[in-house]
């Protein structure tokens, strides 16, 4: 079922936890939503379930205007944080809850719903866990009772709020995995929330990046990797250094040196630098690249992470190197981004062809 | 045994037990402490009142028992607990429901209220029904002239109980509803269930065992209050006297075996009530445990 959110708003006692939010998903997608705490992320999840009534704006499921339906009216599927469980409940009792409490015109015979209870069982693989308590499961137990509940009702949409927030880093790669293999196998429209990028990166068909109740950028792992937007897409996905430059001839300066960076089209003026600290080339002359004073050298598993201070200004960035590299060793290092970004003081993204300039052969360096 | 020098060994030894156990002579301490306490003021008078009761034999206290005006007291106590526990339980379950679960203006104002009649002394919770429902008041020529009778009877009796034993259920409810949240109900809800099919499966399951006991204990009060409908009562033998004023008169004509036959009576309920307790957290002890909380 196609999934549209129409320009949704919601406010707190005044402060907007939702501003203005549009979003289109197309049956079958899996979606995340990433985003820091406070960022919306949730209260949108909810507000598509119908837990929260909206302050503006409209909710359609495949067409069909549902911000006037009730939660129940919905049928949509929802996988809490904590899972909530039904602690009284066995397994069995809780995945057939969904169809125990059906009107009795469409409630399934007692022997109906204890066998799609023992299908869903099957299929989330916990075969046997019929007769247990909640209480008597591990974390990644619960995770896969509480999704097999959210399943028994046959849902429109499938919404899971920071589905592996609560297992530990071990649990949670083997369920992520395995929730990609559940929504191709069921072909559920699937919006999960996550503050983890990698989980987002790595599970979603598209990533929905959200900030202070707004939406930043939507796009593949490789889009808003890639091609962020803004400032906060370029710092939230990924590692990223940034450096103060000024624009002035379509050539990127710092102080007074040009850093060999052609930024043809962008209006002369402030902005800032951003690009990504492994993606950099040194070089041993410096006549048009950054240049700087190592000033920490941080082993950081298979790389080294050098902060430079840059210029007089005392402006730092951060570079990647090999653990290995012989440069980490030297005191000054000079390099050049080979993929970055410009901003600008209102953090719009400048226009700019952007590449290295060719580099000029020139002694400096040490 | 002589080693007492500070070796690590010794420390050792001492730190196999968890770091927050006491020395065995604390611990004796404190526990002896304890059922000193408890026998001196529970079990000593329970047992001066069983001895009492039969200090003239079973027949004195069995006759006492039987005589109309205790019968009458008796029924008159527990027809009372049968309507002010039921009441409270509705009101105390909508009042926990709502602190708990919802967010609205004046909520610590409620919180407060539902302490008051803890705060204030029985005979003034008596007092307010005289004031508002007495002939000297503004509803009583009306109530007079409309035949109907509240205080010094049964309907005063039962609201003064009810207002008396107001708090024991929702104080019961709301801390355990509140730790709880709403996270389950939400649940029930996205699966389809109604309003009330949330309430019957969910939120009653979840808080059944807080539930029970502040029934016991509201039932154990409504039984037992004395201030409060002492005020209202007004004394009427074998009419409006329920067993705790009863045993009082009984007490004042020096009826001594009498007083402490019904006393006995008394106490039996609570103690029967504390019993029936007991027993269900043994019965469904495991059952409790899988539900988390005990």
């Amino acid at each position: 079922m196609d999934l549209s959110i129409r320009n949704l708003g919601k406010q707190f006692d005044g402060f907007p936890a939702l501003d203005d939010v549009s979003l289109d998903i197309r049956s079958g997608e899996l979606i995340a939503l990433l985003g820091p705490s406070g960022s919306g992320k949730t209260t949108l999840l909810r507000v598509v379930a119908g837990l929260e009534q909206p302050t503006a704006g409209a909710v359609f499921f495949g067409g069909e205007d549902a911000s006037h339906l009730t939660v129940q009216q919905r049928n949509v599927g929802f996988v809490f944080q904590h899972y909530a469980l039904f602690r009284h409940m066995t397994v069995a009792d809780n995945i057939g809850f969904g169809l125990r409490v059906r009107p009795q015109a469409s409630r399934p015979p007692r022997a109906e719903i204890r066998r799609r209870a023992g299908e869903l069982l099957d299929f989330v693989q916990l075969s046997g866990l019929e007769k247990r308590y909640p209480a008597q499961l591990s974390g990644g137990q619960r995770q896969r009772v509480a999704l097999a509940r959210a399943l028994a009702i046959e849902p429109r949409l499938l919404l899971l709020d920071e589905p592996f927030g609560a297992l530990d880093a071990q649990v949670r790669r083997e369920l992520r995995r395995w929730l990609r293999d559940i929504h191709d196998a069921t072909g559920h429209t699937t919006v999960f929330v996550t503050h983890d990028q990698e989980e987002a990166l790595e599970l979603a068909d598209r990533v929905v990046v959200m900030n202070r109740g707004r939406i930043e950028q939507v796009g593949t792992a490789d889009e808003v990797y890639d091609a962020p937007n803004s400032p906060f897409v370029y710092g939230f996905i990924g590692e990223s250094s940034t450096l103060p430059v000024r624009i002035e001839d379509g050539q990127l300066w710092v102080q007074d040196r040009t850093i060999g960076l052609r930024a043809e089209g962008a209006p002369a003026g402030d902005g800032t630098l951003h690009f990504r600290p492994h993606d950099v080339e040194l070089l041993d002359g410096c006549g048009g690249c950054i240049a700087g004073v190592v000033v920490a050298s941080r082993r950081v598993a298979g790389s080294r992470r050098v902060e430079l201070e840059i210029g007089s200004a005392g402006n730092r960035v951060e570079i990647e190197l090999p653990a290995d590299h012989r440069a980490a060793e030297r005191s000054r290092i000079a390099f050049r981004p080979q993929r970055w970004k410009l901003f600008g003081d209102g953090g719009e993204p400048l226009p700019h062809a952007g590449h290295a300039a060719q580099p000029k052969a020139m002694a400096g360096a040490n | 045994m002589a080693d007492v020098t500070l070796t690590p060994g010794a420390g050792f030894r001492r730190g196999t037990a968890s770091p927050v156990t006491e020395r065995p002579a604390v611990r004796l301490a404190l526990m002896l402490v304890a059922f000193a306490f408890l026998l001196v003021f529970l079990v000593l008078p329970l047992v001066v009142v069983f001895g009492e009761a039969f200090a003239k034999g079973w027949g004195a206290a069995a006759a006492t028992l039987a005589e109309p005006d205790t019968l009458a007291a008796i029924r008159l106590t527990l027809m009372v607990a049968a309507i002010a526990v039921p009441l409270n339980l509705v009101f105390g379950v909508a009042a926990a429901w709502a602190i708990a679960k919802f967010e609205f203006k004046g909520k610590a104002f409620l919180i407060t209220l539902i302490d008051l009649p803890f705060s204030v002394s029985p005979v003034i919770s008596g007092l307010v029904y005289v004031l508002l429902f007495g002939a000297g008041s503004l509803l009583g020529p009306w109530l007079k002239a409309h035949g109907v009778e509240i205080l010094f009877a049964v309907p005063g009796i039962v609201l003064a109980t009810v207002f008396v034993t107001f708090p024991f259920i929702a104080r019961e409810l709301i801390p355990l509803m509140q730790a709880q949240g709403t996270g389950d109900e939400e649940a029930a809800l996205s699966l389809g269930a109604s309003g009330w099919q949330t309430f019957r499966h969910v939120t009653l399951p979840n808080i059944r065992w807080g539930l029970l006991y502040g029934v016991l204990l509201c039932n154990a009060r409504a039984m037992g209050e004395f201030g409060a409908v002492s005020v209202v009562s007004g004394h009427i033998r074998g009419l409006t006297n329920t067993m705790p004023l009863h045993i009082e008169i009984l007490y004042n004509e020096y009826n001594i075996a009498g007083a402490f036959a019904v006393s006995t009576l008394l106490a039996g309920l609570a103690l029967v009530t504390l019993g029936l307790k007991s027993l269900l957290e043994y019965r469904y002890g495991d059952e409790l445990a899988a539900t988390g909380h005990n």
